[in-house]
C-alpha cells in the first residue's frame, strides 16, 4: 500500500468555563425576567447605555443611575445570516440587528424575527433600515439574552 | 432578588484538523510498525525523537532518518494524582522523560507495567538512570499512544 | 518617533490550504525566506515578535511556545502580540518600537495562521462577549456586513451602486492576485459572477469575501546601523498609527469609524502627508470584504465620505489609477489572519524597494499598509518610504 506523504489529525478542544456576570449584568438579567430593559446613565456625559455598564467607557466614571429604556426602537443596521458554523446558537437563516432603543444612546445587538425568513427578497420588503422594531418577550425566562425572544418590525 | 451576583456555565468546544506535515506523518507511521524514528542533523550530528523536520539548534533541514532502539534510561518522572477536565488518562499514572539510546534529547511518555501505587516499588524501580523499554499497544492508531508506556527492565 | 527603523527583508509562504505542512514548518518557511532576503542569519537577530489570532483558532495555546524553534527564538527574547485581524500591524509596530528604542538592532517579526485547521467563524464568534452579543454573532461576515449596510444607509448610497462598486473591487483584486505567486486564490472572476455568487450575509456574496488561508509572513526590522551593514535596499518606516474603540458592537459609529480615521491621521502626521490620494503611490488596505474596503478609502482620506463607490467606479484605485490599492490581490484573495496585516506591510516594503515583481507599481516611493481587527474595534496603519 502506498504510504501517505502527509495527513491531518482530527481533534477537539473542549474547555469548560464558569463566567461571572458581576453586579451590573446580574441585575440587568434580573430586570429582563420582569420584562424590563434597563440601561445605566453616566453622571458625566449623560449617555444611557444598554447593556448597562458598571463604568462609562468614555468618561471612565462609575455609572450609578439605572434607567428603564423602551422595548421599542429604530433599526440602525442588520444582516441576513446564511452561513453555518460549528456550535452556532441560532439556526440559519437569521437576522442579526443593531437597534437603538428609545431612550438609549447606544446600539443594542439582538435579532429580528417573527417573519418568514426563508426568502431574502420578501424579508427586505419588511425589514428596513431606519424602521421601527419592538421586543417580543420569551414566555420562559432563563436569565439569558434570549429572554427577549426577538424584535419584530412594527408597522 | 435571591442573589446579587451570578455566574453562567459556558463551555467552549471547537473542532480542529491539525496537519502533521511530512516528518511527523512518517514518525507516526513508524510507530504503527513498532519503529521509533528519529532524524539526525547533518551539521551537529544530534538525533532527535520525535523526528524533527529541522534542527532546532542549527536551523538546517534534517534529511537523515534513524531507527532508534525502543529502550533507554529514565531521566525524570512524577506520579500524577490530580484530575482535570478532559484528562486523557485516569490518575494515578506516571509521566516521565526518557533518553532513548542513541538520541540527544529526552522523550516524554508514560511509565507503567508494575504496581505504581506501591511507593516502595516506585522507589526501587524508578531511579534516575534506570533502564526502561517501550511496551507497544496491541491496537495501533498511528499516534503517540501506539506506545502504551515504558516499563522498567531489570 | 525614536531612532530610524527600516524593513530590510521579508518572507512569505505559499499561502493557501497547506495540509502538507505542520504549523511550525509553515512558520519556518516564512522565517527562512525573510532571513535569506535580508542576507542575515539567526545569530544576527536580537529579538523575535510573534502574532496570531486567539489561541482558539489554533487549538494550541500560546503558539510562541510551540513555534520557538521555527521562529529561531531559542535563547532570545520573544514577545507575542494579538489584536485579531490587526495583529499583523500590531506586531510590525512592536518590531518598530523595539528597534526605535535603541534596545535592538535587528528584530524578526512573524505573523502566521492556519485557518484550515480550526473553525474560523466559530473562533471569531468567541471574540464577542459571552453574555450579550455572542448569541447573535455571525463571525466576521455578520459584523462587516452590518457595518456596510449602515454605511450605505447613512450616506444614501443606492444598493445597486454599492453592489456595482463592490463587484469591481472583487474583480480587480482577483486580477491582481494573478500577478502574486504567494496568493491563495488565483483565478479571474467576472462582474456577473460576483453579483450572482451565493449569498453569505446579504448583500455580501461569496466572491465579496476573503478565503480562509494557511500562511505565514516574516519581516526583518533593522536600525540604521544594521541597514548599512546589510547592504540591502531599505523600506523606511515613515509613520505609524493605531487606534482602538469600545468593545461592545453598537456603541461607536462604524459608518465613519473613528479608529480607522485617526490611525491614518496619526500616521500621516508623522510621515508629513497632507493629501494621501496625491502623495501615496500605492496602498495595501486590509480588505477581507469588498464593501468594507470602500469605508476604509473614506476613513483614510482617499475620497470624501459617501463617495467611495464613485471613485471606485471611476478606476481611481485600479492598477494604473491615481492610487492603486492592493496590487497583491489583497486580503480578499489571501487571508491567513495573524499574518495578513504583516503581509500588507511586507507588500508595501516590496513596492517601495522595487522588489514587487509582476505586481510592482512603477516608481512607487511611498506606500500605506493597514489592518483592522476585532469586532470592528482596532485599526493599524504603517507607512513606508524609499527614503527616510
Amino acid at each position: 500500500m502506498a504510504r501517505e506523504e502527509h495527513r491531518i489529525v482530527k481533534g477537539q478542544v473542549l474547555v469548560p468555563y464558569e463566567l461571572a456576570l458581576g453586579k451590573t449584568w446580574s441585575a440587568f438579567y434580573d430586570y429582563l425576567k420582569e420584562e424590563k430593559i434597563m440601561g445605566k446613565k453616566c453622571g458625566r456625559c449623560k449617555r444611557v447605555l444598554v447593556p448597562p455598564r458598571s463604568f462609562c467607557p468614555r468618561c471612565f466614571e462609575d455609572m450609578e443611575e439605572w434607567v428603564e429604556v423602551s422595548p421599542e426602537g429604530v433599526l440602525e443596521t442588520w444582516v441576513y445570516v446564511n452561513m453555518p458554523f460549528f456550535a452556532q446558537e441560532i439556526r440559519i437563516p437569521f437576522i442579526s440587528a443593531q437597534i437603538r432603543l428609545d431612550g438609549s444612546d447606544s446600539g443594542f445587538i439582538h435579532r429580528v424575527a417573527g417573519i418568514d425568513l426563508q426568502d431574502f427578497e420578501k424579508v427586505r420588503e419588511i425589514v428596513k433600515l431606519g424602521g421601527r422594531v419592538r421586543a417580543v418577550w420569551n414566555p420562559e425566562k432563563k436569565g439569558s439574552i434570549l429572554d427577549i425572544d426577538y424584535f419584530e418590525p412594527v408597522d | 432578588m435571591a442573589k446579587e451576583y451570578r455566574t453562567i456555565r459556558n463551555d467552549v468546544a471547537l473542532p480542529y484538523q491539525w496537519a502533521l506535515g511530512k516528518t511527523w506523518t512518517r514518525f507516526f507511521d513508524g510507530l504503527k510498525e513498532e519503529r521509533i524514528l528519529g532524524t539526525k542533523c547533518k551539521d551537529c550530528g544530534k538525533v532527535y525523537v520525535p523526528a524533527r523536520s529541522f534542527c532546532p539548534t542549527c536551523f538546517t533541514d534534517t534529511t537523515e532518518w534513524v531507527d532508534v532502539p525502543p529502550r533507554g534510561t529514565l531521566v525524570t518522572w512524577t506520579l500524577v494524582n490530580a484530575s482535570w477536565y478532559g484528562q486523557v488518562k485516569e490518575p494515578p499514572y506516571i509521566v516521565a522523560l526518557i533518553r532513548l539510546e542513541g538520541t540527544d534529547c529526552d522523550f516524554h511518555h508514560y511509565v507503567d507495567g508494575f504496581d505504581i501505587t506501591d511507593e516502595k516499588e516506585r522507589k526501587r524501580k524508578l531511579k534516575t538512570g534506570a533502564k526502561v523499554k517501550a511496551v507497544w499497544s496491541p491496537a495501533k492508531n498511528a499516534d503517540i499512544r501506539d506506545i502504551a508506556w515504558f516499563a522498567p527492565v531489570k | 518617533m525614536g531612532n530610524a527603523v527600516a524593513i530590510i527583508g521579508t518572507g512569505q509562504t505559499r499561502h493557501g490550504r497547506r495540509s502538507d505542512a505542520c504549523y511550525p514548518d509553515l512558520v519556518r518557511e516564512a522565517v527562512t525566506a525573510a532571513l535569506e532576503d535580508a542576507g542575515i542569519t539567526l545569530a544576527d537577530i536580537d529579538g523575535v515578535v510573534l502574532g496570531t489570532m486567539p489561541s482558539m483558532m489554533e487549538g494550541v495555546s500560546s503558539t510562541h511556545f510551540y513555534f520557538a524553534e521555527a521562529l529561531g527564538s531559542v535563547g532570545k527574547p520573544v514577545l507575542k502580540v494579538e489584536t485579531c485581524g490587526s495583529t499583523g500591524q500590531s506586531i510590525g509596530h512592536c518590531g518598530f518600537f523595539w528597534v526605535a528604542s535603541g534596545m535592538a538592532d535587528i528584530v524578526l517579526v512573524v505573523g502566521s495562521e492556519k485557518m484550515s485547521e480550526g473553525d474560523g467563524q466559530a473562533t471569531m464568534t468567541t471574540v464577542f462577549d459571552p453574555f450579550f452579543q455572542r448569541t447573535f454573532a455571525a463571525g466576521a461576515p455578520g459584523v462587516f456586513t452590518m457595518q456596510s449596510m449602515e454605511w450605505m444607509y447613512r450616506f444614501g448610497i443606492p444598493e445597486e451602486k454599492g453592489r456595482e462598486a463592490a463587484a469591481l473591487i472583487s474583480v480587480s483584486n482577483h486580477d491582481n492576485a494573478m500577478d502574486n505567486p504567494h496568493a491563495h486564490i488565483r483565478m479571474r472572476v467576472t462582474m456577473d459572477e460576483v453579483k450572482n455568487a451565493r449569498v453569505i450575509t446579504y448583500p455580501v456574496r461569496l466572491l465579496d469575501v476573503c478565503p480562509a488561508s494557511d500562511g505565514a509572513c516574516a519581516v526583518v526590522f533593522a536600525s540604521q546601523k544594521a541597514v548599512r551593514k546589510s547592504g540591502r535596499k531599505p523600506a523606511w518606516i515613515r509613520g505609524l498609527g493605531f487606534r482602538g474603540e469600545e468593545f461592545f458592537y453598537g456603541e461607536s459609529d462604524k459608518a465613519v469609524w473613528m479608529s480607522a480615521t485617526e490611525a491614518a491621521g496619526e500616521a500621516y502626521r508623522q510621515a508629513g502627508i497632507r493629501d494621501p490620494l496625491k502623495e501615496l503611490d500605492v496602498a495595501e488596505v486590509y480588505n477581507p470584504f469588498t464593501y468594507q474596503e470602500m469605508i476604509f478609502y473614506e476613513c483614510f482620506g482617499f475620497c470624501p465620505r459617501g463617495e467611495a463607490p464613485d471613485y471606485v467606479l471611476r478606476g481611481t484605485f485600479l492598477k494604473g489609477g491615481e492610487l492603486p490599492c492592493c496590487p497583491s490581490g489583497g486580503t480578499l484573495c489571501t487571508n491567513p489572519i495573524g499574518a495578513t496585516g504583516l503581509i500588507r506591510m511586507a507588500e508595501a516594503a516590496l513596492q517601495v524597494t522595487g522588489k514587487a515583481g509582476e505586481r510592482q507599481v512603477e516608481g512607487a516611493k511611498l506606500a500605506l499598509s493597514h489592518a483592522m481587527g476585532g469586532v470592528d474595534q482596532f485599526n493599524g496603519i504603517t507607512i513606508v518610504g524609499s527614503t527616510l
